[in-house]
């Protein structure tokens, strides 16, 4: 036992070490409760839905989703929309076909097995269109940055005027929670940009942490059977556990010496 | 190999024993007399083989789907997560298993560490157990570039680069390590082969690593060679088969936590991202079982005698047994040793810290001490307290822990009583 709360001890201190480290050079993030976080977290279906509409509406236009089919927005634990809604949705894109029997590539709308349509042909076109930058693509964005859809959050909301003698290029802006507070991309979302088709009201803070959720989707889109396995198989080890537990205790006491 | 000659009761079973004594041999595990004193410390063993054998079943579906190319890797991983049928659960069991294997071994060496369990005749065990404890750098090192992200990428550059060092031949052996001149496809092809390839190897091992176990048999708690099977030993089956399992359930309610709630907070977030041999990531990092030894590569100014430092901080294990002269194994009676034991835990703990930082300025400073230290504990330390150290009275058995100095009155009493009747 003596050993062991030494070890405790040193584990202590060396968590708190890393805690304070880490304390030291990080911003502090703008809060918001996530409903996916925790042992019973699920998805906000309906942020997930506006999330899309965010998503759609105005990342989409630099941000690829190359990982996701439209197919994933009908499946249990995402956005959950109908088949019809997603049949709908898929075919509004317009998707490279071919070659046909003619040997000639065409263009038809899109299905449901189509994977989500990019907005540049390659990596190189993107940087063009973006003055060298490239958009990075979204799917897994949220599991790509150490703090996750906290600096997301943020980030969308952390633009603002440079502090005095900050200069920036051309085409770059000042972002508080940004690594280095210099990012190519503009301020995307103003209060009301989009009209929800919920009714919600569109407000900058609103649509950042919809389409944050959705993109935490995006990652993990398994997240919800997750955690729901997790927690029944997390309580059947437990109920074992103290079964073996006293099962041990049965056996060893033929010997009677202490486990 | 058993201590009593076994014959099985069936006709049948005793015609195959006579070609092959598989049951004999069924018989030595169950029957395998093991000291009933050993402590949960010792369930480690057993939780390795289940992180082994774990580690080599999700490995085999997990390579059922992946594609090992470097156009399609990445997208494979995605495409396991995301379509194959419970492939998240399978590759987060993967991929924390890892790390779950590390804690078990960590805890496993300083156990040895602690008792003594490496000193004469468990030399050989010892010894294997380095060997395993080498592969399995290996076998995650190479796993962690298979996913094809930046940490893989930059990781797997990193540490081959070392290579170079060695003087004339070095940058020779790093094209050769690539397949080209640089960390490309052949290289990744060739790291998904030998990733395949050393859990086979460990598992050979490990059955090496159990047999030359059963020869001397188990150390124990107190650190003394026990008779077997005697009053000081219970037979394997069911007793701590019971306790091994116990403890195993244990260990599998943290792994599941890990699993199923925070299954990425061990991993690096820069390896969610393409490889791209453009872009550096601003911090290249290992994993974390690998930091310690990172933190002693980079301690040392000169990139060769770097390499030697971190390659000899490994090796230096295996001359353990010889450089520690003390006849006592376990550290329960040696009062000085326990000391020094717990500064080592706390010098490794504080190299794997700053391993994690940038080297420089007084994290470097750090690592340079606690290098210092880490050498000077098996070279200094450990052959001086053999001779110097008072060690304190060992007992005669487990049964009976009468004590060799000041006479235990109750247990006097006892065996006074016992030979009255």
């Amino acid at each position: 036992m003596k050993n062991f709360f030494r070890i405790s001890f040193l584990i202590a201190i060396f968590l708190g070490f890393q805690f304070n480290s880490n304390a030291a050079e990080k911003v502090e993030y703008l809060k918001t409760d996530w409903s996916f976080k925790g042992m019973f977290g699920k998805f906000d279906r309906a942020a997930l839905q506006r999330g899309y509409q965010v998503y759609q509406e105005v990342c989409s236009s630099c941000h690829s989703m190359k990982y996701l089919s439209y197919r994933n927005l009908v499946e249990e634990g995402g956005p959950e929309f109908s088949i019809e809604q997603a049949k709908a949705i898929a075919a509004s894109f317009e998707v490279k076909d071919g070659p046909n029997a003619d040997g000639e590539m065409f263009m038809r709308p899109g299905r449901l097995s189509d994977k989500f349509v990019m907005p540049y042909e390659n990596e190189k076109a993107a940087q063009a269109a973006n003055g060298g930058a490239y958009p990075p693509d979204m799917t897994v964005l949220v599991k790509a940055r150490g703090d996750g859809v906290d600096y997301i959050y943020s980030l969308l909301q952390g633009y603002e005027d440079p502090p005095a003698g900050v200069t920036l290029d051309d085409g770059v802006y000042y972002n508080k929670y940004m690594y280095g507070n210099k990012i190519k991309m503009s301020n995307q979302l103003s209060d009301g940009l989009i009209e929800y088709s919920d009714g919600t009201n569109a407000s900058v803070e609103q649509m950042s942490k919809d389409v944050t959720t959705f993109l935490m989707w995006t990652a993990e889109p398994h997240l919800e059977t997750r955690h729901k396995m997790g927690f029944k198989a997390i309580i059947y080890l437990i109920i074992l556990t103290v079964l073996v537990y006293f099962s041990m205790k049965r056996i060893w006491s033929r010997i009677e010496t202490k486990v | 190999m058993s201590e009593h000659e076994y014959t099985p009761k069936s006709k049948v079973g005793k015609w195959f024993n006579d070609r092959l004594p598989l049951l004999t041999l069924a018989n030595h595990l169950t029957d395998y007399p093991t000291p009933k004193n050993l402590n949960y410390w010792w369930t480690f063993g057993g939780i390795l083989t289940f992180c082994l054998i774990t580690q080599i079943v999700t490995g085999l579906v997990l390579a059922m789907h992946y594609i090992a190319h470097a156009d399609m890797a990445f997208q494979s991983v995605e495409h396991i997560m995301r379509d194959v049928n419970y492939g998240w659960l399978i590759r987060y069991i993967h991929a924390n298993g890892a790390s779950m294997f590390f804690l078990a071994v960590y805890i496993h060496i300083f156990r040895s560490l602690f008792y003594g369990s490496y000193k004469s005749p468990r030399e050989v065990i010892w010894i294997i157990g380095i060997i395993i404890y080498l592969l399995m750098m290996a076998a995650a090192f190479l796993g962690y570039v298979l996913p094809w992200g930046q940490m893989s990428f930059w990781g797997a550059t990193v540490i081959t680069n070392l290579f170079s060092a060695i003087p004339l031949v070095g940058e020779g052996i790093v094209t050769w390590l690539w397949g080209g001149y640089s960390v490309d496809n052949p290289t990744l092809t060739r790291f998904f082969t030998l990733h395949y390839l050393i859990p086979f190897l460990i598992l050979g091992l490990v059955v090496l690593h159990i047999w030359a176990l059963h020869v001397p048999g188990n150390n124990n708690p107190i650190g003394i060679d026990i008779k077997k099977p005697s009053k000081d030993t219970v037979p394997f089956h069911p007793y701590i088969v019971i306790k091994d399992g116990f403890a195993l359930l244990m260990f599998m309610i943290v792994f599941a936590f890990f699993v199923f709630y925070t299954p990425n907070i061990l991993g690096h977030a820069d390896n969610y991202i393409e490889a791209n041999p453009l872009v550096t990531p601003a911090h290249i990092v290992p994993e974390w079982y690998l930091l310690p030894f990172y933190a002693i590569l980079r301690s040392v100014p000169d990139k060769l005698l770097g390499v030697i430092a971190m390659l000899s901080a490994i090796l230096i294990l295996a001359a353990l047994p010889w450089l520690d002269t003390s006849k006592i194994r376990s550290a329960v009676f040696r009062p000085l040793y326990k000391q020094f034991y717990w500064i080592l835990v706390a010098d490794v703990l504080i190299l794997g810290y700053v391993g994690a930082m940038p080297a420089e300025g007084l994290y470097l400073l750090v690592a340079r001490i606690a290098t210092a230290y880490y050498f000077l504990h098996f070279l200094v330390v450990l052959p001086v307290l053999g001779f110097k150290e008072r060690t304190t009275p060992v007992p005669l058995s487990i049964t009976e822990p009468i004590l060799g100095g000041s006479p235990n009155l109750a247990a006097v009493k006892k065996k006074d009583s016992f030979k009255d009747q």
